[in-house]
């Protein structure tokens, strides 16, 4: 079974020691996460997951199903790229002298449709949305200007199809 | 329930009546219908202990002599009881000599709580003396966990902690307490626990999956059902029993799943797995259509994965869905307790014979008999035989015994030839495979059972790593029954370096001690048998006894386990020697 990457999104209770338990099943199947993020998520006191992989169809359905069945998780998902829209940020840290004196980086600014968050005497950060190819070009058009901090977030994802976690929600509690 | 603040309210003039949280504890637990625990004290959970000591007449601790053989023995409790066993230990060590026990009882679905002390709330995170991270060890290893910082989270986390571990398929939990929580007063009321809003303990049966179940059933001409401890733990023995008899289908059962069905019954055909039966083995390649009931596939149980049951369509009666498709596809997955779908299923299913196709299974066990079976148990070579003394046990006890089996080669001829009449009898460490588990096991399932016979079945390398719980035997004069199958070998491991690494036996030879003055010291009566002409009376003394009793058995010190499948072989390539 060929490798692809996947999108697991974890609807849980927000508790201590979860995360631990999550990333263990990971870990169980020497898998590496590609990128994590921790959220709240549309209902009220329930978090989302949203975990990147690159594995085969069948593990990603084992590794769900072993998610979904810890106790404080209420529900897990897994879907290809193309089942959701899909976005990471990223910040570049960057010499405030290149903003005026290099128009090339004016360029990229415009082009990458990033913004200028803050600029002060010695530096600038640009912030940057979307897809992970899109923040790589960019960081690679930027380093041979230098670039004095980079970070990039993990994943954010909703799905395409309905998810009726709300409703599952209240069936859960009604049973 | 009349909470304990009503109680003392009526009992007192005070407004306010507070407990500590140590003392919530104990009532916690007598509200759960814990009536024995066992554990081992230490500095982070004495106030706990304390009350413990208040109120011993309506709780028994039982000190075992290593945390590990708390757990083990909590285990055997839960096992043939059916109830939660218990288990406690302080933090630190006391915490982490739990989690071979815990681990197991995860594998193995057994409904365990374990309660650690911790130390104090301002300590955590600074390496303390005899601090632990306890949670983040146990994590892969409970169903559930949590840290208790505050008195006030006790009652409502000690319900959660009893309802997870039994509901749905049962699993260990382990409750954290911090010092200063056991110390803390607060009100205390009690209220079980019946659900968690994110968790669903049994998935409801979904008809249209058992009509299609029924309908595979019905149309098969070479069903095979083989069965797991899902029955026992689903308490679906009696309609497994009766899908069997109106169906006719010829059932085996795995490891965990044995007792579940008369050993004796025409339809059961035996052991699948590794070191199982032959026919149950070789026949699962040649079924049509498998009914798979609480099991879950387990490697020992397939073999090569890519060449098991391929020829068949799979049913697969299963509690938890993570376990559906998890290792073998499953054409129509029935999910929910088996009592509950076998119960739904039964009026679906036609009555039937299957003669011809069990002609088959009798036939393959008559192979089995005559090349293995018979030199077992009953061996005309000189040395004695493991299955010769499981077949002793037969007969004196009238296979009315719960057996306990450790880890190894006695464990697999113990399963092949103990037989049952009656469920939660085969009490043994079948996914982790933890040598020295059946000691402390046996002695909670004695006291989960204390009006049936129980016999410890464990080899002369496994009885080393726990055999301090003899202390806990003399101690409480606990009267289980101990046969050491004493081969001088770590005989499983040797086995395979015999048959996969050309008989270089790299540390499987062991010097043993003289075990019958070892447990003679614990003024346990013990005998000794090197031969054959001693065997049958002491073995009905052993089982007359109504003292515990230990005996060793001088076995052939190169016997082999067969059948077997070997390690990556497919169950159709079981070898007969």
């Amino acid at each position: 079974m060929k490798k692809e990457w996947f999108t697991i999104s974890v609807y849980s209770e927000n508790n201590v020691g979860l995360l631990n338990r999550i990333s263990g099943i990971f870990l169980k199947r020497h898998i590496n996460i590609e990128s994590l993020n921790v959220s709240k998520s549309e209902i009220d006191n329930v978090s989302k997951f949203t975990i990147v992989v690159h594995t085969t169809e069948k593990w990603v359905r084992n590794i769900v199903g072993q998610i979904e069945k810890q106790i404080e998780v209420i529900k897990a998902f897994y879907h290809i790229d193309d089942e959701t829209i899909y976005q990471e940020s990223a910040l570049f840290k960057i010499a405030s002298n290149l903003l005026f004196d290099e128009r090339q980086i004016q360029n990229i600014i415009k082009e990458s449709n990033s913004q200028i968050v803050t600029v002060s005497r010695d530096f600038f950060v640009l912030a940057k949305s979307g897809r992970r190819y899109e923040i790589d070009e960019m960081y690679e058009m930027l380093k041979p200007f230098g670039i004095m901090q980079f970070v990039r977030s993990g994943r954010i994802s909703v799905s395409k199809e309905v998810m009726q976690i709300s409703a599952l929600l209240e069936e859960f509690q009604h049973n | 329930m009349e909470t304990l603040k009503e109680k003392k309210a009526k009992e007192s003039t005070q407004q306010t009546i507070k407990i500590s949280g140590a003392e919530a504890i104990i009532h916690c637990l007598l509200a759960e219908g814990v009536d024995i625990l066992y554990g081992y004290p230490g500095g982070a959970i004495m106030p706990v202990y304390d009350e413990l000591y208040k109120f011993q007449d309506k709780l028994t601790h039982i000190l075992t002599r290593h945390e590990q053989g708390a757990a083990h023995a909590a285990q055997g409790y839960a096992r043939v009881s059916g109830k939660v066993g218990v288990a406690m230990a302080t933090s630190g060590p006391g915490a982490t000599n739990l989690v071979t026990g815990l681990a197991d009882a995860q594998i193995d679905s057994t409904p365990m709580v374990c309660i650690t002390g911790q130390v104090t709330r301002e300590l955590l995170g600074s390496d303390a003396f005899q601090e632990t991270d306890i949670i983040g060890i146990s994590t892969p290893v409970t169903k559930w966990n949590y840290q208790i910082t505050s008195a006030a989270e006790i009652p409502e986390i000690m319900a959660k902690a009893f309802y997870i571990a039994k509901s749905g398929r049962p699993g260990p939990v382990l409750v954290d307490i911090t010092k200063n929580a056991q110390f803390e007063e607060f009100d205390f009321s009690y209220t079980k626990c019946t659900a968690v809003r994110s968790y669903v303990a049994t998935p409801k049966p979904d008809i249209k999956a058992i009509e299609a179940a029924a309908e595979l059933i019905n149309n098969a001409k070479k069903p095979f059902i083989v069965w797991g401890q899902g029955v026992i733990l689903g308490k679906a023995e009696e309609e497994l029993k009766t899908l069997v008899e109106k169906t006719g289908i010829p059932a085996a059962w795995t490891i965990m799943g044995a007792s579940a069905l008369d050993s004796d019954h025409p339809l059961n055909v035996g052991m699948v797995g590794m070191h199982g039966n032959y026919g149950p083995n070789l026949l699962t390649n040649e079924c049509d259509v498998l009914v798979a009931i609480g099991m879950r596939f387990d490697d020992r149980v397939t073999g090569r994965l890519e060449d098991y049951a391929k020829q068949a369509k799979v049913i697969h009666f299963e509690i938890d869905p993570a376990e559906i498709n998890k290792n073998v596809h499953a054409d129509v997955p029935v999910l929910g307790n088996a009592k509950e779908t076998l119960e739904l299923l039964l009026p679906l299913v036609e009555s039937n014979s299957h003669v011809d196709w069990h002609n088959i299974f009798k036939e393959k066990y008559q192979i089995e008999y005559d090349t293995v079976i018979k030199n077992d148990i009953h061996p005309t070579k000189e040395g004695l035989t493991m299955g010769e003394v499981i077949e002793e046990i037969n007969l004196a006890s009238d296979q009315k015994a719960v057996i306990v089996t450790d880890v190894g080669q006695h464990q697999m001829i113990g399963c092949r030839y103990a037989k049952f009449k009656e469920s939660k009898s085969n009490i043994t460490s079948g996914g982790l495979g933890t040598m020295g588990f059946a000691l402390p096991a046996a002695i909670g399932a004695k006291m989960g059972a204390m009006d049936r016979e129980v016999v410890a079945i464990i080899g002369d390398g496994g009885y080393q790593m726990t055999i301090q719980e003899l202390g806990v035997i003399f101690q409480h004069n606990v009267p289980v029954k101990i046969v050491v199958l004493n081969n001088d070998h770590l005989g499983m491991v040797r086995q395979w370096q015999e048959l996969f690494f050309d008989r270089r036996y790299a540390s499987t030879v062991m010097t043993n001690p003289d075990f019958v003055k070892i447990a003679e010291g614990y003024h346990i009566e013990s005998k000794r048998v090197s031969e054959r002409k001693d065997l049958k009376k002491t073995i009905q003394e052993m089982i007359a006894s109504e003292n515990p009793y230990f005996l060793e058995v001088k076995v052939e010190k190169e016997d082999n386990v067969f059948p077997m499948i070997p390690s990556g072989a497919a169950v159709s390539e079981i070898r007969l020697k």
